[in-house]
């Protein structure tokens, strides 16, 4: 029996995505395997590791816990969207790069989407507001500090006018 | 002393500088296992055992293999037949493990069919429709029971459930304990935890039938594992290739998926198609096979009213779980280390690797020797307490002296350099410890329970496997080495090649680092690759911190050997001695004489072109190899034991400020310094990051991290909603203080580091957890020390 499918229309970093989904299929799934954006990642795939956040209409999601179904209508954003247009680190990733904020990486992406969403709304944050903003996303390699660290820096930059 | 030049003398060494490898992945382009897609890939899921112990009676597998999309249900029958079993890092021929069960199984979560089909969740599907019939049979969880004569047998044919015992004297341990005025004994216990990457693990195979190779792309950090795969799959070695160019989400030890790739690579080869498992977390938690040592430490300590620590002994029972693989060998590597930083002259040490029916352990950053350091540890801070001393000062009169060095310690093992008081006191100093005490003691004038917790220890770095001659006699493996190769191509560029996977450690970084540094060049234009294992050099993967040290010392040496061709072109062509040259950013000249000198590109085009310019006898091209041993390695144990483990000793000091509450006996970290030592750091960020991981990941293990199993042998923490890891909220803003003692074994005077922090942070926790408690008479004797372990303890009565 072949699974019936469904249609989704979505946003995924600002390109219009038409596609026929499986209804189980979950959100993470449908990004990484359908659209091969593999930059966001699976740890726990029940809604605890932050592993696979994306921004979701700008709120940090977790796109273990979706269906693709549910992002009908909605704009996605990964990891891939948040770089410079041509490629290059934004600056919260060149921060995460100049502190070295990581190890093996796969913890990243979903940080700097957790780290990217707390920016947005709130420029300057203390260092336990970046802790709790990132308190949702575990990391196994770096306890956590130079991610503080890094978002700190990328807040300074930012106010200085890097873009 | 080190010939090693001061780290302000070196040009890239030890600088602030970004590494190489994070570019790629905080622009999501990692490339982890996940990420491989092969053209027609199929995926497994796996049938596992809802029992702790019992026999297979019948397997129906005819509702999932009549499953549209699902190509084939494999059973461990089969498999068996097929492969051979997964080699045992002790001489115990009767305990036999492959990756699916044939006939019984041994644990809860223990894979019994793998179901490969169009997709991961078709493979779901169809493995609820593969039908077991169990009959269940006895087990035993409690590893001290299956010590006992009548216990029930985890493998009936070992005869026991013991996979390895012995009791080793080093040293006048008897006389040492006559003439001890005080004696103390105690039990303590590191539970069952692990180092639980972020990425489960992940293996995909293809086999190419033309060229009879199989291709392995695996989430792996683990000596040998080529080697094993082929063994196991009963193929030559150069029929296995294993891409170490994959990236690896995290490891710390426990990567080591093996009969992952055993069973991948067999339905691979099998069924002619790519075949890719990721394990999901539950997989991963159950049957994954990576928890990490489970051990009851029985300690007595003989000493002197002065403090003067005369003898340990040390019973260590560590319950591995069903199967072995390397995982008693983890008793072994403390042998290396188990005096810690002091003058104790002479120590008994049993150790005992049990079998019981659960999930079967594997490496965890430190192989073995957290849990020993933190049974160290509270030896010193009893002691102290029993004689009402200082623990500082305690810690200070029996620590090895810094002009002690090289210092042999009773179980064989010399300690290369190190400088434990200076260390302790730029902690002491960093924390403001009288502050420290002062803020305590207002808490509890206050009414609230607040302890300092203090640890100084060792990180025993440059991993060799010297464990293995020692627990197992017929393993003569004394080479531990590990390779580099430098090409520099026609353009000038130069390429580094390494021979291993990287789990986050940034070999990338630190081999550009080094080559930079000895041939002059920027490391920023130097690229370093994973060869594959058909491509590769040997190596040993990045266990027991040794790297910088192994790998570091590889890419100097190869890059000697460029810079003395580099030397000989330019004398021969320049018409002079060497010694009249001088190397300058990897142009050459007689002295300062412009109009006398070979530039980078000169010289690169003369070892590429001009065979005519050439020195009689170079090779031309430039290249070079470097392959070394473990330094101090290659020796077997002694009759009693004694043996070099590994040759680097980095050290660390933590201090620990913790306040519990008083109603919900929830501890908080408060203030978190660690004075850390390990020689020549080639990138201090890189290090520092590890230290800060390993301190949070020791956080873990101390207060909250638990492979709990019910009465009935069902493991109660299977999630990241019970198994609980430390995120940024628990874990504080910890400050290292750095020094250095550089190692008069390497290069530049490196050591390693990849295991930092996580080595004394559970020590350190656990001493400011009962120096809470001590106040009121109380101690918690167990990781993690949980506010359900802590609430209850203080519920209790008084153990004093
Ligand atoms: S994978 Fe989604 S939260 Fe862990
Ligand atoms: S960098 Fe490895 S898990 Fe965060």
């Amino acid at each position: 029996m072949s699974e019936r499918l469904y249609k989704v229309r979505l946003k995924v970093n600002g390109k219009d995505v038409e596609a026929e989904v499986p209804s189980r299929q979950t959100l993470v799934d449908f990004l990484r395997d359908t659209l091969r954006l593999t930059g966001t990642h699976v740890g726990c795939e029940h809604g605890i590791c932050g592993a696979c956040s994306i921004l979701l209409d700008n709120e940090p999601v977790r796109s273990c816990l979706m269906y693709a179904v549910q992002a009908e209508g909605c704009s996605v954003t990964t990891i891939e969207g948040l770089s410079n247009p041509d490629g290059t680190p934004g600056v919260l990733q060149d921060a995460f790069c100049e502190m070295h904020a990581l190890q093996c990486g796969y913890c990243t992406p979903a940080m700097i989407v957790a780290s990217h969403a707390l920016l947005e709304s709130n420029p300057a944050p203390s260092e336990a507001e970046i802790r709790d903003a990132i308190g949702g996303n575990l990391c196994r390699c770096t306890g956590y500090k130079q991610i503080v660290q890094a978002v700190q820096l990328a807040a300074e930059n930012i106010a200085k006018g890097a873009k | 002393m080190s010939s090693a030049p001061e780290p302000a003398a070196f040009r890239y060494i030890g600088k602030q500088r970004r590494t190489k490898e994070d570019p790629r992945f905080v622009t999501g382009r990692g490339r982890y296992v996940a990420d491989i897609a092969l053209p027609g890939m199929k995926h497994v899921a796996l049938v596992t055992s809802p029992h702790a112990s019992a026999r297979i009676k019948a397997i129906r597998t005819e509702a999932a293999l009549a499953m549209e999309g699902v190509h084939y249900v494999l059973t461990g029958e089969e498999l068996c037949a097929n492969v051979d079993p997964l080699l045992v890092g002790v001489d115990t021929p009767k305990v036999v493990r492959y990756p699916l069960a044939h006939g019984v199984v041994r644990y809860a979560g223990e894979w019994i069919v793998a179901v490969v089909a169009d997709s991961r969740a078709l493979a779901e599907d169809a493995a609820e429709k593969v039908e077991i019939d169990y009959e269940p049979t006895p087990y035993v969880l409690d590893p001290e029971q299956a010590l006992l004569p009548d216990a029930v047998l985890v493998h009936p044919d070992h005869g026991s459930n013991v996979l390895y015992r012995r009791t080793f004297t080093w040293g006048p341990v008897a006389e040492d304990f006559a003439h001890s005025q005080h004696q103390l004994s105690f039990r303590v216990h590191w539970g069952r935890s692990a180092t639980v990457p972020i990425e489960t693990f992940g293996v995909a195979a293809q086999w190419h039938p033309g060229t009879q190779l199989l291709d392995i792309w695996a989430s792996i950090q683990m000596p040998k594992f080529p080697d094993q795969t082929a063994r196991a799959l009963r193929l030559p070695g150069n029929a296995v290739r294993v891409h170490f160019d994959v990236d690896v989400g995290g490891s710390y030890g426990v990567k080591r998926g093996i009969k992952h790739t055993v069973l991948v690579g067999y339905l691979a080869k099998r069924l002619g198609m790519p075949v890719r498992f990721i394990e999901d977390r539950l997989e991963n938690m159950r049957g994954g096979d990576m928890h990490g040592p489970d051990r009851i430490f029985d300690m007595t300590a003989a000493f002197d009213g002065d403090g003067t620590i005369r003898s340990l002994k040390i019973r260590a029972l560590d319950d591995v779980g069903a199967y072995a693989g390397r995982s008693p060998l983890q008793l072994g590597k403390p042998v290396g280390a188990i005096v810690g930083p002091y003058r104790i002259n002479s120590v008994e040490y049993e150790p005992i690797s049990v079998l019981t029916n659960k999930t079967a352990q594997e490496a965890v950053r430190g192989f073995g020797q957290a849990p020993t350091n933190y049974a160290i540890e509270t030896a010193i801070d009893r002691i102290a307490r029993h004689l009402g001393m200082d623990r500082i000062e305690l810690r200070r009169k029996n620590f090895i002296a810094k002009d002690q060095f090289p210092y042999l310690i009773p179980s064989g093992s010399t300690y290369d350099s190190g400088d434990f008081e200076a260390v302790l006191d730029k902690a002491l100093d960093a924390a403001k410890f009288d502050d420290l005490v002062a803020a305590r003691d207002a808490a509890r004038e206050a009414g609230r329970l607040a302890g300092i917790g203090i640890a100084t220890c060792l990180e025993p770095s440059g991993g060799n496997s010297a464990f293995e001659p020692l627990f197992n006699p017929k393993n003569e493996t004394t080479t531990w080495m590990d390779s580099c190769l430098v090409r520099v191509d026609l353009s000038g560029a130069i390429t580094g090649v390494m021979n291993t996977s990287t789990s986050g450690q940034g070999h990338e970084t630190l081999v550009s680092t080094v080559l930079g540094e000895v041939l002059e060049r920027d490391p920023d234009s130097i690229r370093v690759v994973h060869a594959d294992s058909l491509n590769a050099l040997p190596s040993n993967s990045p266990v027991g911190s040794r790297m910088a040290i192994m790998l570091g010392g590889a890419a100097a040496g190869a890059a000697k050997k460029i810079k003395a061709a580099l030397m000989a072109i330019a004398a021969h062509n320049l018409g002079v001695p060497e010694a009249a040259l001088e190397y300058r950013d990897g142009n050459i000249s007689v002295g300062d004489d412009a109009s006398k000198s070979l530039s980078w590109d000169q010289l690169v085009e003369i070892a590429h072109r001009k065979f005519h310019k050439l020195p009689p006898g170079l090779e031309p091209g430039l290249q070079a190899k470097f392959v070394w041993e473990v330094p101090t390695g290659g020796g077997l144990p002694t009759a009693d034991g004694r043996i070099q483990m590994y040759p680097c000793y980095s050290f660390e000091a933590h201090i620990v400020l913790v306040e519990i509450d008083p109603l919900t006996a929830q501890p908080k970290i408060l203030d978190y310094v660690c004075g850390h030592d390990c020689g020549t750091m080639i990138n201090p960020a890189i290090v520092h990051g590890m230290t800060y991981g390993g301190i949070a990941h020791g956080i873990g293990a101390a207060l909250y991290e638990k492979f709990a199993f019910s009465d009935n042998g069902q493991l109660a923490s299977q999630t990241f909603m019970d198994y609980l890891m430390p995120s940024a909220m628990e874990v504080p803003g910890i400050e290292i203080v750095d020094h250095c003692t550089r190692s008069p074994l390497t290069e530049f005077g490196q050591k390693g580091s990849g295991e930092a922090g996580y080595l004394g942070a559970p020590a350190a926790i656990a001493s400011a957890i009962n120096d809470a408690l001590a106040a009121l008479g109380k101690s918690v004797d167990e990781l993690p020390m949980t506010p359900l372990a802590i609430w209850t303890t203080l519920q209790g009565e008084s153990s004093k």
